[in-house]
């Protein structure tokens, strides 16, 4: 269990992993800093101004100018923590955000599983070639794909850990939610919003294919639901 | 007399009995109108609660540490629950609804604004009562009713609530999805009766506060402690009702099939959340609040001198309690709502880090240069301070909005939070227990067992909570039933194993504190009027203190933290000792600037 | 204890002037100004819901008047309206020692009160006659919470009021102590007022 008690982050296959990891060590460094400071200052002060015979503490009630530099050093940092996420909340979430050329796929939750639309040959949803697959993410590698999350009961969440995604799927609302895979093969998605009794098995996988894999899969895939 | 001496309506103050203690034994300590006793009675029923709460938290604990191993007495337990000893996912989901439930409603919130709101602020200001006694009485006697409904949720057909203490609709509205029907309806009923609770409860605290502060008590002489019991009141006078708002709307929509959340009618799922958060996260100012208060008033007396920046702490209360109400969108980062107020509830949910970190360094500042020593309440206190530093930095990487994206919902926050509710909040509950413990009963804690039992839970409870943080990093999502489901948290296993034994560990070692509680109470050492020599009003009573409090008014002199003050040989002054060589008091509470 | 005395012999309708100045109102006003913040909130809370599913399903809502019976229930709110001034009138008579009209403008105020609450009783009758019930769509649902809950305030406020009418007729105030008459006046009003708010935007609009 040593490697899992360490403070780095998992690895991951997305193009946000480079927008969301620095943000965590950015922040793992200043809490860390300010952690030892105030934890070291602590324990200094308990050993260093513990009840002595005879001592008497020193009578002062405060001081303005350690209140004014205290306060200002902490505002100006947490601001400038939200200055550097700022863009990449906007890039991951924003609504203008989600590149043109992303291929979309439709993802419907429902208890307890993952039922996901894909376009077919034609990259577009709504037409007569479109499929449906359950509990199976195929999408293809450095190519962004644009999912239309909604859900059918409950609040699920759709929740990539190596992607760096989350996105909650609402029922009655259609959430697009984008992202970029950067490596082939298999990863797990789970569900991250507590929906009912099956909520710790409503898992899928992920599976990121190079691109002639994932169109031959799409072709498989299209040649299946011909047949059927 | 005639004409003011009976209750002209249901809110006049109470002036029975006030010259002869002659009440029959209910009076005086079952419908009793003793903010002291109603203390105590809040005091006793969330500690029930606090325990109840704990043994769903091992449940919990053992399906996660030892998942598919029957549970030690599962058998015990109806088939509902359990099968063949092993927790279904139906008690699991309930047990982590109720865990929260409880702890939140009817545990925390209670022993910090129950007991301490009722006990600490009329003794403390120097008033006789509460203002209004008989409300103050059936504020008690409302959150009984509410908190036995909510428990009766596991004794109907389908179990407890099942849908998350935040209940999160149309999980929480539709039976067919958590296959709990009545519970839901227990849980709605109860939040909403419990409501009512806390409402009579806050309107009594602020009335005091303003109108009962015995002379020379002005606001800037007035306990930390206070004034954050009555910020906390104002939020809770001002949040819960949006909460009971909230449930009655959930009530309906489960019972006589109203529409409010369900998307197919033209509901909004998404509502709930901004409801329930609109009062969640004042919510969560409400449960450090109190502490933070007691915490400052127990350091300065273990440090023998006076708070640092009394000010800035009065103004750090107050800036808490305002720009809570701004930020209740960082619990709804994922959840859909508009990205362009993700942005606005980033900056103003790391602002909000502004004045907790002055309260931090305000107590590091009071600890300097002091002569300090470590009474059991002023161990809790300082653990306080140290837990609350990792639970508010844990809290930054949150606040990032898109650092959220990938630890929302995952055992991150459930560190997070259990960093600021049980390593803060809880801590200064221990803290202020034993601290008021002599006062309310008359007789000392053992400090020994009080010690033994502080140092072993500060350790396992850092063994069960910090590890929650490097799973969350990895991914581990909340409230799953399993987690070997995943491959990749397969590995993990060993994590939550180790957190399950420290969790198991850290339970059995709150029945030391509930021994040195019980029999302390029974066998302990006579308490002299201030066993701390502590400046409050309050340790100038008898311990315990008199029905009616105060034989005569108190008159303040000066604020409550003047230790080790160089106008007086001792190093602590009591707020009523007129000051040697006369006068009304020097405003010793204001900084004295550099 | 002498303290205790000493706060009910002085002027009670004044803070006891031992204690550190306060609000500068007594007690049970301060109480009744302070719980009704805590209202304040609540319908505040059903009211945002209100205009959030509003504006987000406009069509779920029937246009004024076609549902709902408009005449009747301006007549009712005419009739909360005047309970304000028969509320208003029972306060200046006890100010003014007459004990006589406070006793007849509370009844008043008692009768019309109730007045209020059943003919929004018949009204839900009629209402769910037609068909037109709580689970009938948002419009339904709203419309029922919202006028429920301010029912239900009156009804709460009505006893209260009874309960003050008997004091009255009993001779617990005077010219010199009338709070409780004070006191379940505000909320009186503010029952009013929220009706007034609701009456508009359930009803009108």
């Amino acid at each position: 269990m040593g490697n899992f008690l360490s403070w780095m982050l998992p690895p991951g296959a997305s193009t946000f992993v480079g927008d969301i990891d620095w943000i965590y060590y950015l922040i793992l460094v200043v809490t860390g800093v300010a952690f030892f400071a105030v934890e070291i200052a602590l324990v200094v002060f308990l050993v260093k101004y513990r009840k002595r015979p005879g001592g008497k503490a020193t009578y002062v009630h405060g001081s303005t100018r350690a209140e004014i530099i205290w306060t200002s050093v902490t505002a100006v940092v947490v601001v400038v923590i939200g200055l550097l996420s700022a863009p990449a909340w906007d890039k991951i979430k924003g609504r203008e955000g989600v590149p043109p050329n992303a291929m979309p796929i439709g993802i419907a939750a429902k208890q307890f599983e993952w039922n996901i639309t894909y376009p077919g040959a034609d990259g577009k949803l709504g037409t007569t070639d479109d499929f449906t697959v359950r509990g199976q993410l195929h999408v293809p590698v450095d190519k962004p794909t644009v999912a239309t999350l909604t859900s059918v009961d409950a609040i699920h969440s759709f929740f990539v850990p190596s992607f760096r995604i989350k996105q909650d799927a609402v029922p009655g609302m259609h959430i697009r939610v984008w992202f970029q895979p950067t490596k082939v093969g298999e990863y797990e998605l789970g569900c991250a919003e507590l929906c009912g009794l099956g909520h710790y098995r409503m898992r899928a996988i992920v599976t990121v294919h190079t691109q002639e894999d994932y169109d031959r899969w799409v072709a498989q895939q299209a040649h299946a639901v011909a047949q059927r | 007399m005639a004409t003011t001496a009976t209750g002209t309506t249901p809110f006049t103050y109470d002036h029975g009995h006030e010259h002869v203690d002659d009440r029959s034994f209910i009076r005086k300590y079952i419908f009793s109108t003793d903010h002291k006793i109603i203390g105590i009675q809040f005091l006793i029923m969330s500690l029930t609660f606090l325990l109840l709460g704990g043994m769903l938290a091992m449940v919990m604990r053992w399906q996660l540490g030892f998942p598919g191993k029957p549970l030690p007495g599962g058998t015990l337990l109806p088939d509902t629950y359990t099968s063949g000893g092993v927790v279904l996912p139906e008690f699991y989901n309930s047990a982590v609804t109720m865990h929260g439930t409880f702890m939140v409603f009817f545990a925390i919130m209670p022993l910090l604004v129950g007991v301490f709101g009722n006990y600490l602020i009329p003794l403390k200001i120097g008033a006789p009562d509460m203002a209004f006694p008989r409300i103050n009485m059936a504020s008690f006697w409302t959150a009984v009713p509410a908190g036995l409904l909510m428990l009766a949720g596991f004794f109907v057909e389908g179990g407890s609530a099942a849908a998350g203490w935040t209940s999160y609709a149309p999980l929480s509205a539709r039976s067919d999805l958590t296959g709990v029907h009545l519970g839901q309806i227990f849980w709605c009923v109860s939040l909403i009766v419990l409501g009512l609770s806390s409402i009579m409860g806050s309107f009594n605290y602020i009335t005091t506060v303003i109108n009962l502060r015995a002379p020379g008590m002005n606001w800037f002489r007035l306990p930390l402690s206070i004034w954050a019991l009555f910020v906390t009141a104002c939020l809770v006078l001002l949040a819960i009702p949006v909460l009971s708002g909230a449930a009655i709307l959930l009530l309906f929509d489960q019972t006589i099939g109203t529409h409010f959340f369900d998307p197919q009618a033209g509901g909004q799922p998404l509502l709930w959340q901004h409801l329930f958060w609109f009062f969640g996260h004042p919510e969560v100012y409400i449960l450090i609040l109190p502490g933070m208060g007691m915490v400052s008033d127990i350091i300065a007396n273990g440090a023998r001198k006076p708070v640092f920046g009394y000010t800035s702490m009065v103004l750090a209360i107050i800036a808490i309690g305002f720009l809570g109400w701004g930020v209740w969108g960082h619990h709804m980062f994922q959840s859909g709502m508009n990205p362009t107020l993700g942005t606005t509830f980033m900056i103003s949910t790391l602002l909000i880090a502004v004045p907790s970190a002055i309260k931090t360094f305000n107590w590091l500042g009071t600890i300097w240069k002091g002569q300090i020593t470590f009474h059991v309440p002023m161990l809790h206190a300082l653990a306080f301070v140290s837990m609350f530093v990792i639970g508010g930095l844990s809290g930054v990487f949150m606040a990032a909005s898109p650092f959220d994206i990938y630890i929302h919902d995952t055992y991150f926050i459930v560190a997070h939070l259990h960093y600021v509710l049980f390593g803060g909040s809880l801590f200064a509950i221990f803290a202020a227990v034993t601290y008021w413990y002599p006062k309310m009963f008359g007789r000392m804690m053992n400090p020994t067992v009080g010690k033994v039992h502080f140092w072993l839970t500060l350790v396992f409870y850092n063994c069960t909570f910090f590890p929650m943080h490097q799973l969350g990093l990895h991914g581990h999502m909340r409230r799953i039933y399993d987690p070997t489901q995943y491959a990749f948290l397969k590995d993990l296993q060993p994590v939550n194993t180790f957190i399950s034994i420290s969790a198991f560990l850290l339970f059995a070692t709150q029945f030391i504190f509930a021994a040195n509680f019980i029999m302390s109470w029974f066998k302990g050492e006579k308490a002299p009027n201030n066993p701390w020599l502590d400046n409050g009003l309050e340790w100038t009573l008898p311990s315990p203190p008199p029905h009616g409090n105060f034989a005569t008014v108190p008159t303040v002199y000066r604020g409550p933290y003047e230790y080790s003050s160089p106008h007086s040989d001792q190093d602590y002054i009591p707020q009523n000792v007129p000051t040697p060589g006369g006068g009304y008091g020097a405003p010793h509470t204001q900084p004295a600037g550099d | 204890m002498a303290h205790a005395a000493a706060i009910h012999t002085e002027d009670v309708m004044l803070p006891p002037p031992a204690r550190e100045a306060g609000a500068g109102v007594y007690t049970e006003k301060l109480g009744m100004w302070i719980f009704l913040g805590s209202e304040v909130m609540f319908f505040t809370a059903l009211i945002g819901t209100y205009v959030i599913l509003r504006f987000a399903h406009p069509s779920s809502w029937k246009n004024p008047g076609e549902v709902l019976n408009i005449p009747v229930t301006a007549v009712n709110t005419f009739l909360l309206i005047c309970s304000s001034v028969t509320m208003v009138k029972a306060f200046a008579a006890v100010q003014d020692g007459l004990l006589r009209q406070l006793r007849l403008w509370l009844v008043a105020t008692c009768i019309i009160g109730a007045s209020f609450v059943g003919v929004q009783v018949y009204e839900y009758t009629h209402l769910i006659e037609k068909g037109f019930v709580p689970s009938e769509g948002l419009y339904g649902s709203t419309f029922y919470t919202m006028t429920g809950f301010h029912g239900f305030h009156v009804t709460m406020g009505v006893i209260c009021m009874i309960y003050v009418t008997l004091k009255a007729f009993r001779g617990k105030y005077t010219q010199a102590d009338h709070r409780g008459v004070e006191v379940i006046g505000l909320y009186w009003h503010f029952v009013d007022l929220v009706w007034i708010i609701l009456f508009t935007i359930v009803y009108l609009i």
